[in-house]
């Protein structure tokens, strides 16, 4: 353990949600409801040109005949579409100012969330764009990146500035009407992140989007593209947050990686939405859309560690179009009281020599639900597929649920696909062990639990590594008696 | 008419022909209603999502045989276990056959569900057993409910075993153009009492036959089954097998399915645990070629605490066949101590064969052991190579790792001349002659 017991502490007193604070920024928020209207009224907002107006509204075009989703396995009382305003501005962020203009009240916003915008360009060498009630309020170490010929900005400014990567790319992985809450996303999104990597270039610092909505009665809808050019490298992150409210919100983000020959994306999440409180009020419905696209020799990794959320809906999807190219999805999923969680992955192998692996961690307390729902399929030009998923779900208490829904479909008999599920509770014997050699109980499941998150916890970035090994053990704390 | 019209038309005259005021005729009536609602699965049902029944429901099949057609013992000797000595209930176009078939009242009843349904001294088990597992819900099983009236009566009371195995086949003739069977059987194996069956489709003739079969069983405390079903039919046979077992404390039921034949083929096979410390086994081996598909769809509802649950599925794919696999494990929240173990290996031999496979778990216990794995990969070429380097062609080499491939489902086959039978069917699936015994 990084820290002492005072610390932990400490920790769990405040565990109820630490995030769960609202900032009173001046905003501007628009009519609830959706339509038409209020599609280009966004764009409009956003002074974007003609072409993304259209696009959008292509989209709302396709949202109104499309029916929400009911296949997963979560229960949810479905949002009011027309009860949310889609869009929310903190009044006095400007995207194109530099730091210094930024309103004092917001920095002081991100210092309570520990990621102090200073410090972090100071210390940390990782650059971030900050999203808040889906609009993007700073972007840090632009010049250091722009030298390098990388674009690192907020998405509005992209469409602005790069049309030409926005229009042929944006759409490309992810449709407008691939599905119900990425149709959604397509015709409202308000701000987000994007980057993009040159030819060779290695990005030498961490790309990090940090979310937040603060306002009430919003919804969150950003949308994020990331494209790797030949041979390029670059490692994002993401972290979002929200304030403790009664009413459920609504988060529906769309993410886009393009890794073209030869590039590497490596993409991680720490989502920390506010999960509702005990008795299951509030808290965000997180209905997400991510997925990349691997060109040949290309490669694409997604981490998440999902603590957040009352319901999650999400399959960051790898499609290995390339030859050669590789997929790797590793995943924890905690759930605790009465959240639910249904996320997985996809593999699409289409390439030649494609590889992916899944490794899927889920853990279930309190009274929650953990799905793992993953689709690994080989067509029938993918010679010499590989595949490996693992999932393991670790239970505690007896009213919560983990379960399992692997599809596989392999069409190509070069393929090697192996899955692997089990499904545990932390062993008595191992807690007395534990306890025999004067480690409480407490400590001895958070102990437990990392060593069974390991694999995937050693996969994200160093300075995320820690926090999200303390964001476990917040997660469940009390939940084993 | 479509299929499902012509169905629910004939009810009627079905009807005319049975007895509608036993207390099984509103079972039936229930039944069709289900049915009339439901209609076939599509392919948009998640549980028919690889199986699609259009083709099938195109074809005009004939719901009641015209005549009775007889088959001499000698044609069909080789689709009996006749190397041993059993009991046999023998259908021909879904009519019983008595001179072909063996049957008992000799301290255990195995006879004719026709019998049991109509006869008043069958009565108080009927009214017990007779539907109480079979769903009343999916649509296949509803059908066959509707129509039930023969298939095989099988009762072990308490304590009691039958001598000898028993053997159920179902002849197809092709009398009609296609046929649509349905049989209904029901098998009750009381307290400590065990059973073992054979269960065999075979269609003579190269007409559409379409077999829809409900199965219920009903094993009581410390009671054990064994039941085989071999299926390796004609390529215009269908079969759609479900099968719904209910088990008490401390029984034991044992399922093995061979699939090596059929047009389609889909097993349905439900698994109720109602009671503590229960075994339940279900072990496949499907090895297709041409344009062959099986659906293997197990269920095990685990309710109980302290029970257990092993699945081994094997399929070698080769041409243009399909192969599903779908295995779903619920544990509920008073099943605490539950071990349940899954396993799916496949093999494809060809580039237009497909598998698809979706495991499920399902958990609501924390204290429990469950585990799947599920592979999808190829012959070994080392363990290929090594064969051939000494002196075994490669087509024999290929067969030789395909055996070891399915072994653990055979080896667990416990009367040894269906084991021998099975290896034999496999060879000849395989196009081989390995001239020894494995």
């Amino acid at each position: 353990m990084a820290y002492t017991e005072e610390e932990l502490k400490k920790e769990l007193e405040t565990k109820e949600y630490e995030y769960g604070f609202y900032t009173d920024i001046e905003s501007e928020t628009f009519p609830i409801g959706l339509s038409e209207e209020i599609v280009i009224a966004i764009s409009k907002k956003k002074e974007e040109p003609e072409w993304m107006t259209l696009w959008r509204l292509e989209a709302f075009k396709h949202w109104k005949e499309m029916v929400e989703p009911e296949w997963a396995n979560v229960h949810y009382e479905k949002p009011d579409f027309q009860a949310i305003s889609y869009y929310s501005a903190p009044k006095k962020a400007n995207p194109n100012k530099s730091l210094d203009d930024v309103d004092p009240e917001l920095l002081e916003m991100y210092k309570k969330l520990g990621i102090s915008v200073d410090e972090q360009k100071k210390l940390q060498n990782v650059a971030v764009d900050i999203v808040m009630d889906s609009v993007s309020v700073a972007t840090t170490f632009k010049k250091t990146l722009a030298e390098k010929g990388i674009i690192f900005c907020s998405i509005s400014e992209a469409i602005k500035e790069h049309p030409e990567l926005v229009k042929k790319y944006l759409g490309s992985v992810v449709p407008q009407k691939d599905n119900f809450y990425a149709a959604l996303n397509s015709a409202v999104f308000s701000d987000g992140s994007f980057c993009y990597i040159p030819k060779g270039v290695r990005c030498p610092m961490e790309l990090s989007t940090y979310f937040r909505i603060n306002q009430a009665g919003t919804g969150q809808f950003e949308r994020t593209l990331v494209i790797a050019d030949e041979g390029s490298y670059v490692s994002y992150l993401e972290g979002c947050t929200a304030p403790s409210r009664d009413e459920n919100q609504l988060h529906a983000a769309v993410v886009e990686l393009i890794a073209l020959d030869d590039a590497e994306i490596k993409y991680s999440t720490v989502q920390n939405w506010f999960p509702g409180n005990k008795e299951g009020k509030g808290g965000v419905y997180n209905f997400v859309t991510k997925r990349g696209l691997c060109e040949k020799n290309a490669k694409i990794s997604w981490t998440q560690v999902e603590t957040g959320s009352a319901v999650t809906w999400k399959y960051p999807s790898c499609i290995l179009k390339g030859d050669n190219s590789i997929g790797e999805f590793y995943s924890i999923a905690v759930t605790n009281n009465y959240q639910q969680a249904d996320t997985g992955t996809k593999m699409v192998h289409l390439g030649k020599n494609t590889r992916s692996t899944i490794i899927s961690k889920g853990i279930s307390a309190g009274k929650s639900q953990n799905s793992y729902r993953g689709l690994v399929q080989v067509n029938s030009r993918a010679e010499n597929a590989r595949n490996f998923s693992q999932c393991d779900s670790l239970l505690m208490g007896n009213e919560c649920g983990a379960h399992t829904f692997p599809y596989i479909e392999v069409k190509n008999k070069g393929a090697q696909i192996e899955h692997e599920a089990t499904t545990s509770k932390i062993g008595e014997d191992q807690i007395f062990y534990c306890n025999q050699r004067g480690i409480d109980t407490e400590k001895a499941i958070a102990l437990i639990v990392n060593g069974f998150s390991k694999e995937v916890l050693n996969k994200l970035p160093m300075e995320f590594a820690v926090e999200a090994q303390k964001l476990l053990e917040i997660s469940l704390e009390g939940s084993v008696g | 008419m479509d299929l499902k019209d012509k169905l629910i038309s004939s009810f009627m005259a079905f009807e005319n022909n049975v007895d509608v005021e036993h207390s099984v005729h509103d079972v039936r009536t229930e039944a069709i209603k289900n049915f009339e609602l439901k209609g076939f699965p599509s392919k948009k049902e998640e549980a028919w999502k690889y199986t699609s029944l259009n083709s099938l429901q195109k074809i005009d099949f004939s719901i009641f045989p015209r005549e009775e057609n007889t088959l001499e013992y000698k044609d069909v000797k080789k689709y009996f276990l006749h190397e041993i000595d059993s009991y046999k209930i023998v259908f021909v176009d879904g009519i019983y056959s008595s001179y072909l078939s063996e049957t008992t009242h000799d301290g255990v009843d195995i006879c004719l569900m026709s019998a049991a349904l109509t006869k008043p001294m069958y009565k108080p088990v009927i009214d017990v057993y007779f539907n109480k597992v079979a769903s009343k819900d999916e649509s296949l099983t509803t059908l066959n409910t509707a129509f039930s009236r023969e298939g095989a009566y099988i009762y072990i009371p308490k304590n009691k075993m039958p001598k000898k195995p028993i053997e159920i086949i179902h002849f197809a003739t092709g009398n009609e153009a296609s046929l649509l069977l349905q049989p209904r059987n029901l098998v009750i194996v009381e307290e400590n009492a065990e059973v073992q069956i054979i269960e065999r489709h075979q269609s003579l003739t190269s007409n559409e036959i379409l077999t829809n079969a409900v199965t219920e069983i009903f094993a009581a405390k410390s009671a054990i089954v064994d039941y085989y079903k071999i299926q390796n039919d004609a390529a215009t046979a269908s079969l759609i097998d479900n099968t719904y077992i209910d088990q008490k404390d401390k029984s034991l039921v044992k399922i093995h399915t061979f699939s090596f034949g059929g047009k389609l083929t889909r097993n349905n096979l439900n698994f109720y645990q109602n009671g503590e410390y229960i075994d339940s086994t279900m072990k496949g081996v499907t090895i297709l070629g041409d344009k062959q598909h099986v659906d293997h769809h197990t269920l095990v509802h685990h309710i109980e605490p302290n029970c257990e649950s092993h699945q081994d599925y094997k399929g070698i794919y080769g041409d243009g066949s399909t192969g599903v696999f779908n295995g779903k494990i619920i544990v509920e929240k008073l099943a605490q101590k539950t071990n349940a173990f899954q396993q799916n290996n496949n093999i494809l031999v060809s580039d237009k064969a497909t598998i698809n496979t979706k495991p499920q778990l399902e958990i609501f216990a924390d204290d429990v052991k469950c585990s799947h794995g599920c592979t999808i990969g190829q012959l070994d070429e080392d363990a290929l190579f090594y064969l051939q380097s000494r002196g075994i062609p490669k087509k024999e080499a290929r067969a030789l790792l395909m055996y070891a491939f399915a072994n653990n489902v055979l080896e667990s086959v416990r009367i040894p001349e269906l084991k021998t039978r099975i290896n034999k069917l496999i060879a000849k699936k395989l196009g081989v002659n390995l001239g020894f015994d494995l």
